[in-house]
């Protein structure tokens, strides 16, 4: 679950992290009575949405009065913002964070995450923070430095003052470094996080370290330990139709091709989106139905895709398994045909765990459809169906 | 022979008596597999599914011998059980659970330092020997005793496979889903080096998707050994699009790595032949047999 930055300053408020003064505000009014309230003569109004590359996107506007912090909300209030990470369809800008300016003399890159390689958390920095980082670090990888942690939070070897000086803290800032790496790991492990960067960390005149944006990613599978975060999710951030289907154990993405895709598994599902792309077919979506789902959550799901004026065509490619057989989702689809009114050409590859049985229940529901033999064979087939002439 | 679990292999059950472990432990033992007992805190001294439950896994291994683990304890308990198992020296456990938190995995991976417990999963189908030991949760009809080692990171995929190896008359000689988990247990490496000291296993399959380092980290083992075996690597999502969760905690890129392209790429320049899609995976491995012996 992505934290927006407001609720992520405000848990990190509580571990001794050094963040400017400020807070959330929905309205344009609202805004500026949060600027009233803050130190200094210079405001940052920040649009709150859940991507990177705000402030290359306009997102984050500098101002130098109060009555510059209302037009400024009032300009980010409603619209929608595009950048690097949202994708061209943007998110629509709901609350913004109202801070006062920290002019940083040095910007510096810091998170705590779970290195999967070595299977422990991980710190990592770098002396120059930035929107750029990404881009820099895979150029050039060195600028990253790692200190891999104990699940307790205690360097596996090497110290957290010999890592601050790696990224640049040193002398008076060293011990304010270390206090800072602590807060962070200790609001990691207790919030049950799986991400939380600071970009960028600012090092002001006075030889503060004050954190200027936070990034901050729960673990979804772990939400069952943090009831005071159910209602952290900003269910507006997310796209209802995926939502509708992970609600129903399927997880769903939404593409803009012309082929529904029904899959079990998300290896298969991958597979299924590459061979489909090799022969030129365009999916229409991402499906991976997980073991867990009924037939009426496979239901849903296939409703999803008759619901999508752009799909020509399905394909459903099953492989029964140990946990989720072929009848079960023969079922499922036979409940959604049955009840939409909309028919679409329906190629179907059964393979493993009743797979037999999965294409009886499709016959006894009185669908129409083509049996594919095999994966190739139910590939060309649906691809057929939308591109005739390329058959 | 095989890796990890084979006819001699006794089981235990870690949570033997829910409905889930109940239907898929009593499959298993259809299948041949040696389960010898259950652990569930509380139940010790009662039967289920006629062998004796226990309350810990220290006293089911004192009692039973069992030399291998299957756990099905629920997301919240998980990393306990496995934690218990690998405390009791149990040489291979297998964790099905799905939706395990990572920061209780980082737990486990520390208790696996320096112990003596294969660990499979969490998240995963577990490991199958054909005719010999099914320690995990797949459906069993297309697996054949054979040469081919498969380890994989998706379920479906390995029974795509599986069918495959076996109508191309290749057979298995063990299957391993190592899980799609961001911190798990043994990885490609660690089946690799298994597979190649296992005298009946001719050539190794890798199954792979998008997000991680495992794949990469399968070529960097296989330029520095001196394997012989032919490889053969399967790589899902070069089709996905960029930057978006696919259903695995684990596709998610960090830093530009981790793309379709950037593992076959490693893959290949490891020697390993790459499969162009999943219907022709038993296919490029016999050609690859077929190359060697010509």
């Amino acid at each position: 679950m992505n934290l927006h930055e407001y609720q992520a300053k405000d848990l990190l408020s509580g571990f001794g992290v050094p963040l400017p003064a400020g807070d959330v505000a929905q309205s344009s009014s609202a805004a500026q009575n949060v600027a009233r309230r803050l130190p200094g003569e210079r405001y940052v109004v920040k649009a709150q949405v859940q991507a990177g590359g705000r402030g290359r996107a306009g997102g984050v506007k500098i101002v130098d009065s109060v009555a510059e912090v209302r037009q400024a909300a009032e300009d980010l209030l409603g619209q929608t913002l595009v950048t690097e990470q949202t994708g061209p369809e943007g998110r629509s800008v709901r609350a913004v964070y109202v801070e006062e300016a920290i002019a940083s003399e040095r910007d510096i890159y810091v998170a705590v995450l779970v290195d999967r390689q070595s299977g422990r958390v991980a710190l990592i920095g770098a002396k120059q923070g930035g929107e750029d980082i990404e881009e820099r670090a895979a150029a050039n990888p060195s600028i990253i430095h790692t200190l891999l942690l104990k699940p307790d939070g205690v360097p596996v070897k090497g110290t957290f003052p010999a890592f601050a000086k790696k990224i640049g803290l040193t002398g008076p800032l060293s011990a304010k470094a270390v206090k800072l790496f602590e807060g962070l790991i200790s609001a990691f492990l207790k919030n049950d996080a799986s991400l939380i960067e600071i970009n960028p960390l600012a090092v002001t005149a006075s030889n503060d370290l004050v954190a200027l944006d936070v990034k901050m990613v729960i673990d979804d599978n772990a939400l069952f330990r943090h009831p005071e975060m159910r209602n952290f999710r900003d269910r507006d951030e997310l796209d209802p139709v995926e939502l509708q289907a992970q609600e129903n154990e399927i997880n769903y993405v939404r593409m803009d091709g012309d082929i529904g895709v029904v899959v079990n598994g998300a290896g298969l599902a991958l597979a299924t989106h590459d061979m489909l792309s090799d022969v030129g077919g365009v999916p229409a979506n991402f499906m991976d139905i997980r073991t867990t789902a009924t037939s009426l959550d496979i239901a849903a799901g296939f409703d999803l895709l008759l619901s999508n004026p752009n799909v020509a065509a399905v394909l459903v490619n099953v492989h029964g398994g140990g946990m989720q057989r072929c009848d079960t989702i023969a079922e499922g689809i036979g409940i959604s045909m049955k009840r939409n009114d909309r028919t679409v050409p329906l190629v179907v590859r059964f393979a493993g765990n009743n797979a037999d049985y999965g294409h009886t229940l499709l016959r006894n529901y009185g669908i129409a459809y083509t049996e594919a033999q095999d994966m190739g064979d139910g590939i060309e087939r649906v691809v057929a169906l939308v591109r005739p002439e390329a058959a | 022979m095989a890796i990890l679990v084979g006819s001699d292999t006794s089981v235990i059950c870690q949570g033997m008596t829910g409905r889930a472990a109940s239907y898929h432990i009593e499959r298993a033992m259809a299948y041949g597999t040696k389960v010898v007992g259950g652990v569930r805190p509380g139940k010790g001294g009662t039967r289920h599914l006629d062998v004796p439950i226990f309350d810990s896994v220290r006293e089911a291994v004192s009692q039973t011998g069992a030399t291998a683990s299957i756990v099905f304890v629920p997301p919240a308990n998980a990393a306990d059980a496995m934690i218990e198992a690998i405390e009791a020296e149990v040489p291979v456990v297998v964790c099905v659970t799905e939706r395990v938190p990572v920061l209780d995995m980082v737990r486990v991976k520390d208790a696996l330092e320096g112990s003596k417990t294969h660990l499979v999963g969490p998240n995963s189908q577990g490991i199958l020997t054909p005719k010999a030991c099914k320690l995990g949760v797949m459906a069993t009809a297309h697996e054949r005793p054979g040469s081919i080692g498969i380890v994989s990171r998706s379920a479906t995929l390995t029974s795509e496979v599986v069918a495959q190896t076996t109508a191309a008359g290749l057979g298995q000689s063990t299957t391993v889903g190592i899980g799609g988990d961001p911190v798990h247990g043994i990885g490609f490496v660690e089946c690799l080096e298994l597979f190649m000291d296992d005298p009946e296993t001719k050539g190794v399959i890798l199954i792979g998707e998008i997000g991680g380092a495992g794949e990469e980290m399968a070529a960097d083992f296989l330029k520095s050994s001196k394997a012989s075996k032919p490889v053969v690597a399967l790589v899902a999502g070069r089709h996905a699009p960029p930057e978006r969760r696919m259903g695995h905690a684990g596709t998610l890129t960090l830093f530009g790595r981790a793309d379709a392209n950037h593992k076959i790429k490693a893959l290949r320049s490891a020697g390993v032949q790459i499969a162009p899609n999943s219907s022709q995976v038993a296919e490029t491995m016999r050609q690859s047999l077929n190359n060697l012996s010509a």
